[in-house]
């Protein structure tokens, strides 16, 4: 629209509820636009507004309502979208959830401006995510592989190492080449976690190539809102004009919904599942579907969000409608957590959507499709025995069922099992995979072919 | 022509309320404010109409003028669809990109088929002909695969006036004149607009008899679907639907078929379109792309147009069949398609029943499914329309609104199981909670083509499945070694049933799909198998000598070991089976 006339001021407010306010004889007010709101004292907060009609406007404010009046706030509106000021100066420095420096440091020069609302990317346009990204976890690599461009959240529960996990990946899935960073969103953690993300990737020396946003446990949940949009703003003009490949780490997206709930209570919308408003698939899927590869451009974004399930329900609509957006996702099991097993990633509703492109003959290994597939089945079937084992005890159980065990516990102690600073390569975890296999005879190993089965099995 | 229906009063995120509206009906597609975003009208009420809005509504002003056509929302039918990619309004997503770069921008104006190419018209009629509604002029071919037949309006008839001789024509120009009876004299062209919320006309429907064949085993033998059916497949996140969806896309022996990701995964759909233009069809050599219509409306875009994108699809399936083919209409997922609906419905304020969804969602999927079916089409040919609709309840739980509506429409369920799928049985369709109303329909097909067991072999093997359920839930408590023999061959048949046939490898360059005669060929063997065991076990001998038999190894390997080049010796494994138990009978 650009600047060619004075914007209009208004003054007074006609009702205040939660972070909303409506203000009435409004003129020329555009849907989803930036407001800005000054209070008594001169303070400028931001807008956006939710709905406009003939003479009124309904606007939410991130910065939250505290200490607003109705008479004397003032407010005008800018007639543009949510925009964030972009430059490369950003990588090494910490915003807070509106994209104000936290740091102590002068706002960084912009290089563009960019609507944080994003723009759907077109489908054709899209290249299929390719390159895997080898984590160093086993569990990971060989058994749900991270691709670069794809959206793999850690589906956790409070209290479990999902921020470990997280940290691992970003520290040890670095790509040699420098145009890797890393671009965080917190929303609604607390202190000591954001501490220990800027600790973490402090210790691992890639600090200055990597941008945060934190919105904090205490700042006003409807910042949380924005939060995630300005960090995926950043990283779409790091990946895509900056050609960078860059991972993107959302924590936590519980917090996320929770703060959509709010406001969607507040505006009195219908409620569908748990409070949770009916468009919950869709703004979530603007968030998560922003990760991606284009045609001919290098660069990537590769997302990794995470959300505690409320109550470890991975049924709950949060974990449920973001399983059905992702491409999979990591869940870590409260059981063997419990049993001191890291990472504690659940064999069986783990899952990567995108790894079947991407590994085997040519891409990583002949058999590792395979091996994969013929680890999950086991696991399953593993899961059945103990199962039974507990009702007739182990004695009882056949000499093969008896293997099984073994196999579990190898599986579970072996393969899953590794430490936080250990990294080991696809090659190795793909040959402890066939150590735990070969503990079963051949002819369990039916999702192998025969000549794979030839050349990887261990004979003892 | 094109006049201001009003102004825009209100807007609340894709609803835009109008004022001072007076000519506009119902259904009539709108252009929204300075970006001319396309929307439709869904209420009135006074000189006041509500209009979803299928872009992104941001910087749209109370005042803001909205034009319209006169029409409701329409579709282009005509030469250029196969092989193309729409949004769910049907704007050319490739032709998109060119003007605007990767993203999608707002108000892109756009007409869906490519004006400027020229087809190869090739007439079948003479002029002084009496034409009934919709009969046929003449044929383009449209790729290597299809002829497009290019047909008269549903309700235009007459005389035959003019028509154009063999020669390249665009789709403006006109290729034939029709004398109606009030004596008008109607230009004909290539292209036709039909309102996407209205069913095309047919002569009559017709009994369903052929299987859709779609080379997956655990469909075509146990859970078929007919020409002319509809499916569902319900299921969690990661119990494979899309994975079903992109194998009978890519498989199925359909004719046309149209792909609708409705509110899926952009890189899902980037996935079918780059595989779609390397993969060849089996039957014909051909790249699959040349017989599939793509329309992409993935989560993140406008949600208005994911609601339309159902119509849209199922209308140009309407189209193709009239022209008499078998077309597939794959959606994946009508849950995104039923949230969409609630989202607006929510938007107008109406009254929500259970989950949000509103009280009209049971008619609206009525309406779409009833829309599948065979067809004798107003110029009497042959065509059918198989929906295959993928689920995606909440929570993975099949009782919530969408699922359970759904389910009084179809007549063919494919329930995936989330137990299946984590253990990577995949397709996770599951055998005791799927069902098939269409083997009667079909089962003629199979007796004639195939083998006149094939309906006895299927309930014998349903019935053992069925058995072996029973006896898990003992094994369960007891463990197996407590069975009897005979128990113990159930379970292990099934095993093997279950592992080599039912279970089958989408990734495999071998497994991805078996012909019917392979499936027959595996099903019998396996039936056998256990009839030999069977009467092996009475005789004295023990399941681990059967389970020691050299030929037991080519059992549970044979969908591998046997290609579709090598089937007579898959044939020859019965007997190869009957042969080598002579050895244990003594």
């Amino acid at each position: 629209m650009g600047q060619q006339y004075a914007l209009r001021e208004y003054v007074g407010l006609e009702e205040i509820v939660g972070p909303i306010f409506l203000i009435r004889n409004t003129h020329n007010v555009g849907y989803n636009e930036v407001v800005e709101i000054a209070d008594e004292s001169g303070n400028i907060r931001t807008g956006v507004t939710l709905e406009v009609g003939k003479g009124y406007a309904v606007v939410e404010v991130l910065g939250g309502t505290s200490g607003l009046s109705l008479n004397n706030s003032r407010i005008r509106f800018k007639e543009k979208p949510l925009m964030l000021a972009v430059s490369e100066e950003m990588l090494g420095r910490v915003f807070d959830g509106r994209g104000n420096p936290l740091d102590g440091m002068p706002k960084p020069a912009a290089d563009e401006m960019l609507d944080v609302n994003g723009l759907a990317i077109n489908p054709t346009a899209r290249d299929y995510p390719k390159n895997i990204i080898e984590t160093g976890i086993s569990a990971i690599d060989v058994m749900n592989t991270l691709v670069r461009g794809q959206k793999l959240p850690i589906f956790s529960g409070s209290g479990m190492p999902h921020d470990l996990i997280a940290t691992q990946i970003a520290r040890q899935a670095r790509v040699k080449n420098e145009s890797f960073c890393v671009v965080f969103a917190a929303m609604g953690v607390k202190y000591d976690t954001a501490r220990f993300f800027l600790k973490s990737f402090e210790d691992s020396g890639v600090l200055e190539r990597v941008t945060m946003f934190l919105s904090l446990a205490d700042s006003p949940s409807i910042e949380r809102i924005t939060t995630p949009r300005l960090a995926l703003s950043c990283a779409e003009y790091l990946a895509f004009r900056k050609k960078m490949h860059v991972l993107v780490i959302m924590t936590d997206m519980s917090n996320y919904c929770e703060a959509l709930r709010e406001l969607s209570t507040i505006r009195g919308e219908i409620p569908a599942r748990k409070g949770y408003p009916g468009y919950l698939y869709s703004d979530l899927a603007s968030l998560y579907e922003r990760a991606g590869m284009i045609k001919g451009v290098d660069g990537s974004i590769t997302q990794l969000p995470i959300l505690t399930m409320p109550n470890d329900d991975i049924t709950h609509p949060i974990p449920d409608l973001t399983g059905y957006i992702t491409e999979g996702q990591i869940v870590l099991e409260r059981e063997m957590f419990s049993r001191g097993i890291y990472p504690p990633i659940a064999g069986l509703p783990s899952l990567s959507r995108l790894m079947k492109d991407n590994i085997g003959e040519g891409l990583t290994r002949e058999d590792h499709p395979a091996v994969a597939s013929q680890l999950f089945s086991c696991y399953a079937k593993v899961k059945d025995i103990r199962a039974l084992a507990a009702i007739i005890g182990e004695e009882e159980l056949s000499p093969l069922d008896k293997l099984y065990l073994q196999f579990g516990e190898s599986f579970e102690r072996r393969f899953l099992s590794q430490k936080y600073d250990e990294r080991r390569t696809l090659e190795e975890g793909l040959s402890i995979g066939w150590e735990v296999l070969s503990l079963l005879p051949k002819e369990e190993l039916l999702r192998i072919r025969e000549e794979h089965i030839e050349k990887y099995y261990v004979r003892k | 022509m094109e006049k201001v229906a009003g102004k825009v009063y209100r807007v609340v995120g894709p609803v835009v309320e109008i004022e001072g509206v007076s000519s506009l009906r119902m259904l009539d597609m709108v252009e929204v404010g300075g970006y001319r975003l396309v929307g439709e009208v869904m209420r009135l009420k006074g000189d006041r109409a509500f209009v979803q809005v299928y872009e992104d509504t941001t910087s749209v002003k109370a005042g803001d003028p909205v034009y319209t056509q006169g029409f409701p929302l329409y579709v282009e039918l005509g030469p250029g669809l196969l092989g193309n990619i729409y949004d769910g309004i049907q704007r050319p997503l490739e032709v998109i990109r060119q003007k605007e770069g990767f993203y999608i921008g707002r108000g892109v104006s756009v007409s869906a088929l490519d004006r400027q190419r020229r087809w190869h018209f090739v007439p079948s009629r003479a002029p002084g002909e009496e034409l009934p509604a919709g009969s046929c002029l003449g044929e383009v071919q449209e790729t290597s695969l299809i002829r497009h037949r290019i047909m008269l309006m549903p309700e235009t008839s007459g005389k035959l006036v003019w028509i154009g001789g063999e020669a390249d024509y665009s789709l403006e120009d006109k290729v034939a004149v029709v004398e109606t009876k009030d004596g008008r004299q109607e230009d004909v062209f290539m292209l036709q607009r039909w309102p996407v919320r209205k069913a095309r006309p047919y002569l009559e429907r017709l009994k369903l008899k052929d299987p859709l064949i779609t080379g997956q085993r655990v469909i075509d033998t146990l859970f078929p679907v007919a020409k002319g059916g509809c499916v569902a497949v319900p299921g969690g996140f990661g119990t494979g639907k899309t994975v079903v969806q992109h194998q009978l896309a890519k498989w199925s022996d359909a004719e046309v078929v149209i792909f609708v990701g409705c509110g899926e995964r952009g890189n899902e759909m980037t996935d079918v379109l780059m595989n779609f233009a390397k993969l060849v069809d089996p039957r014909t050599q051909k790249p699959l792309s040349e017989r599939t219509i793509f329309i992409a409306n993935t989560s993140n875009m406008p949600v208005a147009a994911r609601e339309a994108s159902i119509y849209t699809g199922i209308t140009m399936a309407e189209y193709y069949r009239d022209m008499g083919y078998n077309v597939a209409l794959m959606a994946d997922s009508t849950s995104r398609w039923a949230e969409a609906l609630r989202e607006l419905s929510g938007r107008l304020e109406e009254m929500p029943l259970e989950e949000g969804f509103p009280a009209y969602l049971p008619s609206r999927l009525a309406e779409f499914y009833e829309r599948a079916g065979k067809v004798r089409s107003l110029d009497k040919k042959e065509g059918s329309i198989t929906i295959i609709a993928s689920v995606s309840p909440q929570g993975g739980d099949f009782s919530e609104p969408v699922t359970s509506h759904t389910k009084r429409f179809i007549r063919c369920f494919w329930a995936l199981d989330r137990d299946l799928a984590n253990a990577r049985h995949y397709p996770s369709i599951s055998w005791i909670d799927s069902y098939s109303e269409y083997l009667d329909d079909i089962k003629d097909w199979w007796h004639d083509n195939i083998d006149e067991n094939w309906l006895s072999l299927r309930y014998l093997m349903m019935d053992l499945l069925q058995k072996e359920q029973r006896l898990q839930q003992v094994v369960k408590l007891v463990g197996p070694d407590v069975l009897p023999q005979t128990q113990r061959l159930v379970l292990e048949v099934c095993h093997i049933f279950k592992n080599t046939f039912l279970q089958q490898a989408a990734f495999d360059k071998v497994d991805t799909y078996s012909s019917a005669k392979k499936q027959f060929l595996m099903l019998k063997t396996i039936v056998d198998f256990y009839h030999v065991s069977e009467g092996l076990l009475q005789k004295g001998v023990t399941l681990a000598e059967i389970k020691g038999l050299g030929v037991y190894q080519d059992v549970i390997r044979m969908k591998l070991r046997y290609t579709e080049d090598d089937l007579d010796s898959l044939a020859g494994l019965s007997a190869r089976i009957a042969d080598s138990v002579k050895e244990l009978e003594f």
